[in-house]
């Protein structure tokens, strides 16, 4: 290491560290200070990430940061780029939105005794998110997923009812056979190449494929750490645990779910793709193929059955499979351009999903606790403001100007525009997607605003809960500024992919 | 033989149960220590008739099973797929294997400068003679450190699943407890007494020896869970909370964890600036020595001991 580090750098082993020490102590006390603990943790999360972000974009280059006394290949490292730093910081704040949005509902439907558990989960779930986001080390990354695994769980699980306990089973036994096949691709990624750091891999995987040698071997591992990793973020034909674990759990879960953990898993396998495996061997391999037709599928597929559904919460979360579809067709382009567009719907779909899912629990909660359309039919008038809050997820989920939906689909045209041989696919299903899209946000969107006899539902002025309000605002600004303002977003995610690798 | 006692009072000698216990006219242990059959669960007939219908009903109304030709199909095109499934991918599996490069061979990829510097330099750098110690706990501290939250997770996450908060169903999951549990079972006890001082000091030893020795926080941790198991059900709930209630437990778990986090950063930070250690290294060996190794191969132990012992009590009772 160069010279003398700067006091900033230590920030991101400051801020893991920080929500290990956040979930280890509220574990001891009652639900208040759990809570307060929680937040203030996650307000410091947010200035040291925005701390960090300003340092390495003044820098403009990533830094390894040794934790411990040994350099890289004996000891564990983080490694902070603008791209890391940008999300950890959008993370922190989505992940600080989401529990402020759902608490209300959090008090009702849990547990007295346990919602000190919550954040005690919370906090951890954020730690390991944001050691997926800096590791530079693949056995780390997976020590890591598994405890995102596990608080996941409990996620779901904390609303004790029959369906969030069958929800959180198959969960369970989905994502422990995504991180089964994740282990065993970093076992057989360790025998080919004798190294766990992620750069150091890279370097043997060069050579091997310069040599010619190991090739099935390396296509398998390929393959079995690509679709551990589509399992546990929900790719189109892994997606059976999603509708139910969304669709059923607390409502602050839902968002974090969709939002952060399959998020956190996608940031992981794009980390892999760039600095484990090697951008142009990924390419070469078939595997970007499959990843495509998949994210093609999960596109259409995923829109269908949210247009099949009468389950206003199970329609979002069929909606996120469609979501993710896009984020892998963007990968399985293959270019820089894919890639760059894939960051950046995971930014616009985090902001977005999360958005949907509170304010949709505004929406339910002034019918009479349905989720069903025929109940929620002029529940933009009975609740204001989370009327306008699931009106703007909606048109941002369609792509219309001005919101975050737009960016994101733009550049994923001009990526496909960009490639020659998956151009015609691309916009084809592309289109067809917006369509069904729009089918289904829109007669939603339709339905709250469709105005009925009075059933006797109360109207709830949005200072009935103030911060409930607050925090659905905050969703709108982060959606339109994305629209807005994209330009700077898009070229700080170029340059840190740039040094990514 | 003359008697110098009254037949009254010789019946009350230790001499006279010995004498009569080796004549085998009566055997003590008939009637006082036999295990009583566990009453045999005779379901009524009523409720299996009435669960048989319930099962028939949800195969009828969700799946509608009896006229949905295609659900069967189905049904049956999914088990079998479902072999197919984990037998192509046992074959993929085993496949690969036979690519990757033979076991135990010098030139293996693996038998790299990282692996040798681990056994060429472990003992000097990390003061530990077990060198697996020295790697998980010095060199790869962070993912322990994650592998120790793992199990704190795992606790947590049973609690939201099983603990009983509601003061009702406490009362009434203890009585359950109490009946269904066999108590004072005197091979048991005696077994217990002999052998769960044994089992702790073990547990303790494999715990501070781990830098010397195969062991270490993990292992020895587990070990004493097992003594804290083992006493637990030869003398039951009551008796253990005397020395490990859910407070305890709480300020134990805490206190480890935080002081291993506390060891953990102040190691990541000084490492990553360059900061001298303080903690000295000692010598490879001596049981006080090791640096940070032997306060976190503690911590790690304590850590997994309640573990070990929350999982058993959450799985029987619902509590600690």
């Amino acid at each position: 290491m160069s010279g003398q580090m700067e006091f900033v750098q230590n920030f991101p082993c400051f801020s893991i560290m920080l929500c290990m020490f956040a979930g280890i102590i509220s574990s001891a006390f009652k639900e208040k200070i759990a809570r307060m603990l929680n937040v203030a943790v996650l307000v410091l999360n947010i200035i040291l990430s925005a701390a960090v972000l300003a340092f390495t974009v003044r820098t403009g280059e990533a830094y390894v940061y040794v934790m411990g006394r040994f350099p890289a290949p004996w000891g564990n490292e983080l490694r902070v780029g603008m791209l890391e730093t940008g999300l950890a910081f959008f993370f922190c704040v989505i992940m600080l939105l989401c529990l402020l949005g759902g608490r209300h509902k959090l008090v009702q439907e849990v547990e007295e005794g346990k919602q000190g558990l919550y954040y005690v989960l919370a906090d951890l779930m954020l730690s390991s998110l944001l050691a997926l986001i800096y590791t530079n080390d693949l056995f780390t990354a997976y020590v890591f997923v598994e405890i995102n695994t596990i608080s996941a769980c409990g996620l779901i699980m904390i609303r004790q009812n029959g369906r969030t306990i069958e929800a959180a089973v198959r969960y369970m036994i989905m994502s422990l056979l995504g991180s089964g096949l994740f282990l065993v691709g970093i076992c057989m990624l360790y025998d080919l190449t004798g190294h766990l750091l992620m750069s150091n891999i890279k370097i043997e995987i060069t050579r091997i494929v310069a040599e010619g040698a190991y090739r099935p071997p390396l296509l398998v591992t390929i393959a079995i750490i690509s679709v551990g990793l589509a399992i546990k973020s929900a790719l189109f034909p892994f997606h059976a645990w999603l509708p139910d674990a969304y669709g059923y759990s607390t409502v602050s879960s839902a968002a974090i779910l969709s939002s952060l953990v399959s998020k956190g898993y996608i940031f992981l396998l794009f980390k892999i793709i760039y600095r484990v495996i090697g951008f142009e061997v990924f390419h070469d391999s078939k595997i970007v193929n499959v990843l495509f037709i998949f994210g093609l599928m999960g596109m259409v597929f995923g829109s269908l059955s949210a247009i099949k559904e009468n389950d206003v919460r199970r329609m979002i979360a069929f909606s996120s499979v469609a979501q993710v579809g896009y984020i892998y067709m963007g990968v399985g382009m293959g270019t820089q351009a894919g890639m760059v567009a894939s960051v950046f719907h995971v930014i616009s779909h985090v902001a977005t999903k999360s958005l949907l899912f509170i304010s949709a629990i505004g929406l339910t909660d002034v019918s009479g606790g349905s989720r069903k359309f025929i109940e929620l039919t002029g529940s933009g008038y009975r609740n204001k403001c989370a009327g306008v809050a699931f009106s703007v997820g909606s048109l941002s989920m369609v792509g219309v100007p001005l919101f975050s939906g737009f960016i994101s689909k733009l550049l994923f045209s001009q990526a496909a525009v960009q490639n020659t041989g998956k151009m015609l696919p691309t916009l084809i299903v592309l289109g067809i997607s917006t369509i069904l899209n729009a089918i289904y946000f829109m007669k939603t969107v339709i339905r709250i605003y469709t105005p009925m006899d009075d059933k006797g539902y109360p109207t709830v002025p949005w200072y009935h809960n103030k911060i409930y309000a607050a925090v659905l605002f905050c969703f709108i600004l982060l959606n339109v500024l994305l629209g807005v303002c994209s330009q700077p977003i898009v070229n700080l995610i170029e340059s840190g992919l740039s040094i990514f690798a | 033989m003359s008697r110098m006692k009254p037949e009254e009072e010789y019946k009350r000698t230790k001499a006279f149960h010995f004498f009569r216990w080796l004549s085998g006219e009566k055997d003590p242990y008939i009637g006082n220590m036999e295990m009583k059959p566990q009453k045999e669960y005779i379901e009524e007939e009523a409720s299996i008739q009435d669960r048989m219908r319930e099962s028939q009903m949800v195969m009828d109304k969700v799946y509608n099973l009896k006229y949905n030709r295609w659900q069967i199909f189905f049904r049956y095109f999914y088990r079998i797929m479902a072999v197919v499934f984990c037998i192509l991918l046992l074959g993929l599996l085993l496949f690969t294997v036979s690519y990757l490069p033979p076991t135990g061979n010098a030139s293996n990829p693996d038998n790299n400068e990282v692996a040798k510097r681990y056994i060429e330099k472990g003992m000097q750098e990390t003061g530990a003679v077990n060198i697996v110690t020295g790697m998980i706990l010095t060199y790869r501290a962070f993912d322990t450190f994650g592998e120790t939250n793992v199990l704190f997770i795992a606790t947590c996450c049973v609690m939201i699943m099983l603990m009983i908060e509601d003061a009702e169903s406490k009362k009434e999951e203890v009585l359950d407890d109490m009946r269904f549990e066999p108590k004072n079972d005197a091979i048991l006890q005696a077994t217990a007494m002999f052998l769960v001082p044994v089992i702790f000091i073990f547990g303790i030893y494999i715990i501070l020896n781990g830098h010397l020795s195969p062991g270490g926080g993990f292992s020895g941790g587990a070990t004493i869970g097992a003594g804290m198991i083992l006493y637990a059900s030869a003398f039951g709930f009551e008796k253990t909370q005397r020395f490990f209630n859910e407070n305890i437990y709480k300020i134990t778990k805490v206190t480890a964890l935080c002081m291993y986090g506390l060891i953990g950063i102040y190691y990541y930070v000084t490492g990553a600036n360059g900061i001298e250690n303080h903690i000295p290294l000692g010598i490879p060996g001596h049981i006080v020595s090791a640096g940070i190794i032997f306060p976190i191969n503690i911590c790690v132990g304590i850590e997994v001991a309640c573990t070990m012992y929350a999982f058993y009590a959450l799985f029987r009772r619902g509590g600690l």
